[in-house]
This record gives C-alpha cells, structure tokens and sequence, in this order.
C-alpha cells in the first residue's frame, strides 16, 4: 500500500481462521486503519494480494459483502432514526443472502438483547449514550449474522465499564456465532484480553504475530534485576535468562550487605512499550518481515478467513 | 457462497429487497421530518413567502392587463418549490449525510446505496408535495383568478414529476462534489439569487434581456412558466418571452436537466462513494469539530 512515494504497508502478512479473534495491534500511524480499509473493501492497494472469504475485496460484490460485517467508528448518521427501526430497515438488505445454516438477518429483539439495548429498542438514536450508541454500531454490524466481523478502535473513548462490557460482547459473538473477528486496536491490555492471536504492526509491517504468552517469548527483551545495597537503591535490566547469572555475580560482590533483591520479567506491556519506542525512535524492528501462515506468501498483503 | 440449487431459487431478490427497504426508507425519513421543527419551518418557507407578497400585491396588478399580480405569482411558487425541493434538497442532503456517515452505512450494507437512493427519491418527492399542498392555504384567497380543471392539474402533474426528475439527478450529482456540508449554504445562496430572474415574482419581460437568458438557462424559470401554464388563463402569456407557454421549449430545456443530471449523477456519486471509507468520515469529523459547531 503506497501514498505517494511512502510505502505504508509493506510487510503485512497474515491469516485469520474461522471463528478466531484477530487483534491488530499498534500505535497510531503504524497502518492498522489501512489495513482493515483494504480488508473491508474500502480502500484500494497498490500491490500485494488480499483475500477475504475467498475473494479480493477491490471486487467484492453485493453477495460477499453480505457475509461480512463492518464496524464503523460512530458519528451521528440517523440520529432521527429509533433503535429498532434501524436495525429492521438495515436488516432487510441481508434476507435475500439467508442460507439454511446461516439465517440472515439476526431477529431484531434478540440482537437488541444480545448487545444489552433492549431497553432502549423505540428511543431516538441521538438520545443514546456514547456507550449505548457504541453497542449500537456493533448491532449494525453483526445485523447481517456476518462470518467476518472487522471492528476499527471499537473501544476508543470508553470508560472501563463499559470497554468490559464490549470485550463480553466480543466473547459471544465468537464463540456463540463462531464469527470471524478482525479488530484494532493500540492497548495492549485489551488485545490480551479478547483476542486469541495479536498482530503486532508497527511502521507498516508485522513484527510480530501470536498469541499473547507467544509474543513475550518471541519478543526477548530485558528483565529487571531491583536491589537494594548497603542501603542504597538499586536497578539494572538484563536480557531475559541472563538474570540468574546477573544476580550470582551481584551476590558475590562484596559491596555491602544485599537487603532486598527482586527479579522481575519483562511483562508483555513493557516490552510492547519498548518496542513502539524502539520503532518511534528510528530503529529497524526485529523480524521486519513476519513469515508467511497457512501458505499465505510473506511479503505481500494476505488475509484468508 | 457455497449455497444449495433450492435455497438459491427460494431466495429473493436481493435487489428487489434493497428497493422495498428503500421505499420504507423513505416513508421512515417522511414521517420524521414532518414531525421535526426545523424541517417544517422550511416546508412553510413558500407558503409564507408568497402570503407575505400576497399582502404587498394587493392592488396590482400583471403589466398591460387587469389581472392581479399574486394569482400570477402563485404558480410561479409552485414552480419554484419544485425546483427548491429537489435541487438543494438532494444536494444538501446529499452532503450533509455523507459528512456524517450515514452513506459509508449504506456502502457497508449489501444494495444499501440502491436503498439509499430509492429512499431519498421517496423522500424528496413526498416532502415536496406536502410543501405544494400548504401553498393551498395562501391560495385560496386568489382561487377565483386562477383556472382549476382537469388539465390544470394534469399539467401540474405533468410539471412535477418532470421537475422531480430534471432537479433531483442534478442535484445530486451537486451534492456528491461538495466536500463538505458547509457548503450546501452556498448552493441555497445561488439558488436564492436565481428567484429575481427566473420571473417568479414579477414576469420575465421586465428585466434586461441579458438576465432573461440567464434566468432561462436554469430550471426555476421553466417550472415556474410550466406551473403558469397550468394554471392561468391563456390571456396571462402575453407577458412572457414570445408572448407563450412555451410547452415544447419548456420540456425541451427541463428534459436537458434531465438527462445532464442522469448522465452525471451516477458518475459522482459512484466516484465519491467509493472514495467513502471509516478514515475519511473521521477526517471530515474531525474538521466539522474544529470548525466549532
């Protein structure tokens, strides 16, 4: 994906399986939103390869974006409009796209209860509360029972009740409807919480991909040796596995009586913090290139569902 | 999609559906504007308008006859409204739901831009006649001036569905090259400006002949003359341009409008909405709140 003469995208490369929750993680500007642009069929690339439910988005028709169901960051389109009323009119476009094993679209009053609106089924969009209007954008999206859901910063400017709640809906709708779920996001804590595999994407290409115990491991970084010595206060970071070797030298030292010592892992935050940092600052991210999954080629952009 | 051959003849069409969703889009949308303050305000603009110079014209009357100048005046609004109705209608809409979002949800829908379309069609052409049915009430009070039967109102009918259609396209594809909601201000500006030639108020002939070819290159001039046409004794065209309706002229030009507005509307609207995406409608949020509105 190319502006101008900046590559934007140049190394992504990935698949999404059935039914698994897919975390695009990264700070702002690393090109998840053009990512899940070309993804969702709204963007057009440059170069690479894409593939969503088997076909190139760019040429997606009517059928396949049927099964696919988009997120959008809300705004205040059909504020006039009353909660059921919108989910029923958006609904009937996905009745003609029903099969026997995927009935569409979701019944209104289940849907409603599913992301917890019920109550608020005949007011007026705009009466909504930033919460409840986001739960709403979500019911937009799965409305057609979509097999892919793309979710673009769904939690953004969220109070943390309410981030609980959505990561809850997330849950559902992964196991309960065994929804394919691509969402980003830059917090970290919430890529571990509801995703089962994270994309770590950075300056435009995938550092690295795995779950959340497989990204600390790959991503060796430093642990933190605290003591405190003859009274004063102490801190050294050494690479991982090195810390045992660290702490017998230290010991054997006669620097003065060791009255509190703490060895302490790298949690994943530090060493995702460490790696926007390292990235921010200029420096080539370890394995610019992540390898090619399930026989997607590296190199170009992929995503198979 | 991996569908059996049954499932795929019991289905629907899904275009089909996209146009009957359009259509309860429409009535949807009617409903609400017709309960909504700041739309009913502009439904009443006309109405108002013309009672206020029915007030002024009392006693005159349409130059070198003894006809009063408001009866000429009233089917001049009705022209007017059409055009109003379905020009800066469809264009303001137009801009202003794409700045909000609600076209990237009809993108983001299957046939949802076809709902979308039949819905504002529905739209336009129900609020538009309910803003002609209040002209009645000012209407009345010149109801012996003008001529009311059977072909008036076939005519009336006549002027409207090709005003519809000559001014919605157009104004469509006018709202799709605007970049921001801002500036359908503007086209309510221009359009305001083009009532003094377009002889709504006062017949053409009276202006200089150069602001008679201006007012007659735009469709209010047309609607309005068509309207007259409908509704005015024969007597009455001896004030306009070669003293006639100028029926086949008026379809000619109206029709011009039409297939201009047809040709590009399409276009645009593919062009822009396909230039619709989650990252422009939040750039265009973020310009709408610095802007401080």
């Amino acid at each position: 994906m190319r502006y101008g003469t900046h590559d934007v995208l140049t190394g992504v490369s990935f698949s999404a399986n059935r039914g698994e929750v897919l975390a695009l993680l990264g700070p702002n500007g690393a090109g998840k939103t053009t990512t899940i642009e070309i993804l969702e069929g709204f963007r057009m690339r440059s170069a690479g390869e894409v593939q969503v439910l088997g076909r190139d988005p760019a040429h997606g028709d009517e059928a396949w974006r049927a099964r696919i169901g988009v997120v959008l960051q809300s705004w205040r389109d059909h504020v006039r409009w009353r909660v059921r009323e919108l989910l029923a009119y958006l609904g009937r476009f996905y009745t003609p796209f029903s099969t026997p094993d995927q009935p569409r679209p979701w019944d209104v009053d289940e849907l409603l209860e599913v992301v917890g609106l019920t109550a608020h089924a005949n007011q007026k969009i705009k009466s909504l509360s930033g919460g409840q209007r986001r739960r709403l954008d979500v019911a937009i999206g799965i409305v057609g029972r979509p097999e892919l859901v793309f979710l673009d910063e769904p939690t953004a400017g969220f109070d943390p009740h309410a981030r609980r709640e959505f990561h809850e809906l997330i849950h559902r709708l992964a196991d309960f409807e065994s929804s394919t779920i691509v969402l980003t996001t830059h917090d970290l804590a919430e890529a571990e919480r509801v995703a089962d595999r994270i994309l770590v994407l950075a300056d435009g290409a995938i550092i690295a991909d795995g779950s959340a115990e497989e990204l600390a491991r790959q991503m060796a970084t430093p642990a933190e040796v605290r003591w405190v010595q003859a009274g004063e206060r102490h801190l050294h970071a050494v690479t991982t596995g090195d810390a045992t070797e660290f702490v017998r030298r230290l010991l054997a030292t006669d620097g003065g009586e060791v009255t509190e010592l703490e060895v302490k892992g790298a949690s994943l935050e530090d060493t995702y913090l460490a790696l926007v940092n390292r990235i921010e600052s200029g420096q080539q991210a370890p394995g610019h290139q992540a390898p090619g999954r399930d026989g997607v080629p590296a190199g170009g952009e992929g995503a198979r569902s | 999609m991996t569908t059996t051959t049954t499932a795929e003849r019991h289905r629907p069409d899904p275009r089909a559906a996209a146009v009957r969703a359009g259509l309860a889009r429409g009535l949807i949308e009617v409903r609400q504007s017709l309960t909504a303050p700041g739309d009913l305000i502009w439904y009443f603009f006309f109405p108002l308008a013309f009672a206020v110079v029915l007030v002024f014209m009392r006693g005159s009357t349409v130059p070198g006859t003894d006809f009063a100048l408001g009866a000429m005046v009233l089917p001049s609004i009705v022209g007017m409204s059409i055009a109003f109705g379905g020009l800066v209608g469809a264009a303001s809409t137009l801009a202003v739901e794409r700045e909000d979002g609600t076209l990237l949800r009809a993108k983001a829908t299957p046939n949802g831009m076809l709902g979308y379309l039949v819905g504002k069609i529905v739209n336009y052409t129900l609020t538009t006649l309910f803003s002609l049915v209040i002209l009645v009430i000012p209407a009345w009070t010149v109801r012996h001036d003008l001529v009311m039967d059977a072909r008036s109102w076939l005519v009336l009918l006549g002027i409207f569905v090709l005003g519809m259609i000559a001014t919605v396209p157009i104004g469509t594809a006018l709202g799709s090259l605007m970049t921001s909601s801002s500036q359908t201000g503007l086209l309510l500006l221009g359009s305001m400006l083009l009532i003094a030639p377009s002889g709504i108020f006062y017949p053409i002939t009276a202006l200089p002949v150069w602001l008679q070819w201006v007012g007659q290159a735009f469709p209010f001039y047309w609607l309005g003359l068509g309207a007259r046409s409908a509704l005015l004794p024969d007597s009455l065209a001896v004030v306009e341009i070669g003293e006639s309706w100028r029926t086949g002229e008026m379809v000619a030009v109206l029709g011009l409008w039409a297939v201009a507005g047809l040709v590009l509307a399409p276009i645009l609207l593919r062009r822009m909405a396909r230039r619709e995406s989650g990252s422009s409608v939040a750039e265009r949020r973020e310009k709408w709140l610095t802007r401080g509105m």
